[in-house]
């Protein structure tokens, strides 16, 4: 099939177009078809997905299931993944069948909540498949406008608030790197991603209104593209969109948000700012790496003192997207190899976790830590599984956080001893948080009154949990599953990127700035 | 005048013919019920002339000079015809329900599309002084159309007032440009600005003449009446202010600023740069509070025309290209929400406050997601096609070497979202209170609908309007 990656990035809007149009009423049969017709669209997604898996070859590091048509203005609609791309959109269509089976329980237009977690879908797939750079820009600024409704409509109580934030945030981040993309095709003459990657940006010294910019051009362009992807990561300081967003988001909005969107941050990265800027990278790797590490004391510390749990899982996965941005800026394979291990790992521990808040909201219908205690008493399953994705999120040995944090420590060791060093707190936080958040909601007696009739969880959010819990287990003992396939694309990257770095000079106003 | 100088402005003779024609029967036969008719033909007869305009060849220069029909103004002819079509099939139930559709109302917009046409077709100042008078006093009279309404005087009197103002300086710096270039003509200026910098006089004219154009698309600091016209015109007037004289000037602003004085970017880049970012600035904050959609709309007007003058002032072919992009996509953006704003009725009156927009979606979902579309792209958030054209408009810019105005400009486009998104808040988040009277004639059905499509269909084909916009402005840059 020449047009897989097509095929499987618009099936979802296909189906979201038949819904919007063609399904009338809101009457209850209409509500269970929609919901039936989004499960199916998202699982056909899926299945047709594993034909790309299977048919990817990870020994070869260029773009592979590529397809390229004339499109608008000049541009090309051209398509393609590569071993960094390809498991992102595995856990994409893999993730969103749960996501739909997660709302089943929505009643309030579920209708349009089906059609926009589909496009959602397609916008998603598509960031990771698109290999133009405008086709890029408009899948990755496109979902703003799904993610918004999906808070602005059925969210929680203070939602317009935080889905306008959300909103004007991502996209002031965003619009600067618009701005470097039109510069690159300028510099460049296409905006053909493969062509861009081999072409060199000029990183001479430039003068900007009487400051000097060492790096020149690919500073710019770098620090462009880090304000979207930085925003979107999110980093510390620019992540206060991010507990608002998923605090007020519904459950399905809070699991994509964490286990998919965040992840195009660090895509970008990867994408675009390592191999496309290695000047620039080379510059300011060591501020990423030190925001980082800000990033993930400072957030676990902020996590520790909640009250809401959704805000405690925002913090948390703040802190862990903070390994990710250390480990892709420490830029050797461990670190990258890690930094992917890690956001696919996170993709299904994090989905999880607010799948598992998901379900004792629709029962008590509060986030408050304080309104839970002793659930362990009348949900053991339920206080099984959330035992099992505490500890990963905690990074035990034997679930998947622990490879990828493990790896991008290892990485960011041998380029920074103190970052790795000063890192390492981030796994005992962690710790701290996640557990102590574990017993007060789990452990303790079944004091209070209102949580002495919750029932256990039902067959329905038992069947979502098992493939996230098969997955957290079996990358978490069988990690080659994901470096096997990774692993030479990363391989390439990096070493791309330490030819491109061996020979520059920054000249002397840089040595001083670095140190 | 020679029957190839009658050829080139052919179409213009035949719209003042019918006009003149229609305008002699309406008045013999006074009979106001045939208004609907009369504004149904004419509307197709501007659709016929369109046409028309869109497949005669390239004529070049005519009448003494005075005329250009190349490929540029045809670009622009044809979307002024088109626009203006779309108003007045979208206004008749509009006009009908207030009682103001008599039969002089299409031929009085007639008699301002002859003026655009001539406007953006012209190849001297004085023809170009002449059309820019006929569209103006034209709309002055359809502002104030509404008689028995102070607002709308008012709005009629205000536009007049300052648009004679604009007027003047556009007249001044005509005359000072005749006296120091020695003509009126484009070309005759053009070889002049050939020889070397410009000259203190014919520097002033410039800055007056721009003054003037400013004026008339409504670029900040020269905006003021906009928003109070805007609010008290009738709204089909709103509707056409907004879409097909702004064409106009845009067309007639490149056409003065790379034909006649196209060798003399350096000079007037820097004064149409700060005319864009001041517009778009003001545009994008002053829209933040307003409560009134047709003054919202005005301001969003200011924002978008600074964005077309960013094209401008690349001063490159890209550059104008992208500027008729934008003006064709910013029209189609204007007439769709304005399809809407007609319909909004409450208790059986006009009811333009933007809280009656709240739940719309919950009583009219279609509508909603047609405005949703609409609100998106004006904001030139992707996939809408409202987003090619400031991504084309930026291009341009960057290409020039104007990046500090491109980043400007995406920081004025994040503001401006802002209000954008406001109009979906309330209409899929906000609170029921009075809402509107249900229902939507059908031609304004058809066109929002059209529209919302238009921008979803357009980022996957936009059926070669970019290839005719490059061959528009490379006939304009010599």
């Amino acid at each position: 099939m020449d047009n897989l990656l097509s095929i499987i990035t618009f099936i979802p809007l296909i189906a979201a177009t038949i819904l919007a149009l063609f399904l009338r009423g809101d009457d209850e049969a209409a509500q269970r078809n929609a919901k039936w017709l989004a499960l199916a669209a998202t699982g056909f997604t899926f299945l047709v997905s594993l034909f790309l898996l299977s048919g990817f070859d990870p020994q070869d590091t260029g773009f592979q299931f590529v397809e390229e048509r004339e499109w608008l203005l000049g541009l090309n609609y051209k398509m393609g993944v590569d071993g960094i791309s390809i498991l992102f959109v595995m856990l994409t269509t893999f993730l969103m069948p749960l996501v739909v089976a997660s709302c089943w329980t929505v009643t309030t237009r579920v209708k349009d909540y089906m059609v926009a977690l589909l496009v959602l879908e397609t916008l998603m797939i598509g960031v990771f498949c698109a290999l133009d750079l405008i086709l890029f820009y408009l899948f990755f600024e496109a979902g703003l406008i799904p993610m918004f409704l999906i808070i602005g409509i059925w969210g929680g109580a203070n939602r317009i608030y935080a889905a306008f934030k959300f909103f004007l945030y991502t996209l002031l981040g965003s619009v600067l790197m618009l701005v470097a993309m039109v510069a690159m095709y300028v510099d460049a003459g296409t905006t053909d991603i493969p062509t861009l990657l081999a072409h060199d940006f000029p990183f001479a010294t430039l003068t900007v209104l009487g400051v000097s910019i060492p790096g020149g051009f690919q500073t710019l362009l770098w620090l462009a593209f880090f304000a979207s992807f930085a925003v979107k990561m999110p980093m510390w300081p620019v992540h206060t969109w991010l507990p608002d967003a998923h605090v007020q988001a519904p459950t399905a909005g809070s699991v994509v948000l964490a286990a998919i969107l965040l992840k195009m941050g660090g895509y970008g990265f990867l994408r675009f700012s390592l191999p496309m800027f290695p000047a620039g990278s080379e510059l300011l790797g060591p501020l990423v790496l030190w925001l980082s590490v800000i990033a993930i004391i400072y957030t676990s510390l902020v996590a520790m003192v909640q009250s809401d749990m959704k805000k405690l899982i925002a913090y948390s996965s703040v802190a862990h997207m903070g390994f990710v941005t250390m480990g892709i800026f420490a830029a050797n394979q461990q670190g990258v190899d890690g930094a992917i291990f890690q956001m696919i790992s996170h993709g299904f521990i994090s989905g999880a976790l607010f799948l598992c808040v998901g379900v004792i909201y629709d029962r008590m219908h509060t986030r408050e830590i304080d309104a839970y205690g002793g659930l362990v008493n009348r949900m053991p399953a339920y206080a099984a599984v959330f035992m099992l994705f505490t500890l990963a999120n905690v990074g035990l040995p034997g679930t998947s956080g622990f490879v990828g944090e493990f790896l991008t420590l290892m990485g960011v060791f041998q380029v920074n001893t103190l970052v790795g060093v000063l890192a390492c707190t981030g796994v005992i936080l962690s710790a701290g948080y996640a557990l102590w958040l574990y017993r007060r909601v789990v452990f303790g007696d079944l004091i209070k009154e209102s949580l002495r009739s919750i029932k256990d969880m039902t067959a329905r959010e038992k069947a979502i949990f098992a493939p996230l819990i098969f997955f957290t287990i079996l990358l978490g003992v069988y990690p080659s599953l994901v470096t096997d396939i990774i692993g030479p694309s990363v391989a390439n990257l990096v070493d791309g990127y330490a030819v491109a770095t061996a020979d520059i000079e920054f000249g002397p106003t840089l040595a001083d700035a670095a140190h | 005048m020679t029957s190839a100088d009658l050829e080139i402005i052919l179409p213009e003779i035949v719209l003042a013919l019918y006009a003149m024609g229609a305008l002699l029967i309406g008045v013999y036969t006074r009979q106001d019920g045939m208004a609907r008719t009369l504004t149904m033909l004419t509307a197709l007869v501007m659709v016929a002339v369109a046409f028309w305009v869109g497949v005669s060849p390239d004529a070049g220069l005519g009448v003494s000079n005075m005329i250009v029909k190349d490929g540029f103004s045809r670009f622009a002819q044809v979307t002024i015809l088109l626009s203006a079509a779309t108003v007045l099939v979208l206004s008749t139930d509009w006009m009908e329900r207030y009682g103001l559709l008599r039969f002089e109302y299409p031929l009085i917009v007639t008699l301002a599309v002859i003026g655009m046409m001539i406007m953006v077709s012209s190849g001297n100042l004085l023809t170009l002084y002449m059309g820019l008078e006929l569209q103006s006093l034209a709309m002055y009279v359809l502002a104030a159309l509404r008689r028995d309404s102070v607002r709308s005087t008012e709005a009629g009197l205000k536009y007049f007032v300052l648009g004679a103002l604009s007027s003047g300086l556009l007249l001044y710096g005509i005359s000072l440009t005749y006296g120091y270039a020695g003509s009126t003509e484009f070309g005759a200026i053009i070889l002049v600005a050939l020889a070397g910098d410009l000259s203190l006089g014919l520097l002033f004219g410039l800055v007056f003449i721009l003054a003037g154009l400013a004026f008339k698309i409504s670029a900040a600091p020269f905006h003021m009446w906009t928003p109070d016209v805007y609010e008290g015109a009738p709204t089909p007037i709103t509707t056409l202010m907004a879409t097909a004289p702004k064409v106009a000037a845009m067309a007639m602003f490149a056409r003065v600023t790379h034909d006649a004085f196209g060798q003399a970017v350096n000079d007037w880049q820097q004064i149409v740069a700060v005319l864009s970012v001041v517009s778009m600035f003001l545009g994008s904050i002053a829209a933040i509070g307003q409560r009134d959609i047709k003054r919202l709309m005005a301001y969003s007007s200011i924002a978008h025309m600074g964005f077309a003058l960013m094209g401008l002032t690349a001063g490159t072919v890209a550059g104008v290209q992208a500027m008729l992009l934008y003006m064709a996509i910013y029209v189609v953006m204007n007439l769709g929400v304005f399809a809407f704003v007609l319909s909004m009725t409450r208790d059986g009156r006009e009811a333009t406050d933007i809280a009656s927009l709240n739940k719309l979606s919950a009583r009219r979902p279609g509508q909603a997601l047609a405005l949703l579309v609409l609100m998106f792209s004006l904001a030139g958030i992707p996939p809408f096609i409202g987003f090619f054209a400031k991504l084309y408009v930026l291009q341009a810019a960057v290409g020039a070497g104007l990046v500090w105005l491109a980043v400007l400009g995406v920081v004025a486009t994040v503001i401006g979202a802002f209000y954008y998104i406001r109009i979906v808040y309330l209409m899929y988040f906000g609170e029921a209170d009075a809402p509107l009277d249900d229902g939507m004639a059908p031609a304004q059905g058809i066109v929002l609908a059209g529209c919302a499509i238009i921008m979803v269909v357009g980022v996957v084909n936009l059926f070669g309007l970019e290839g005719v916009a490059a061959a528009a402005a490379a006939t304009l840059i010599r």
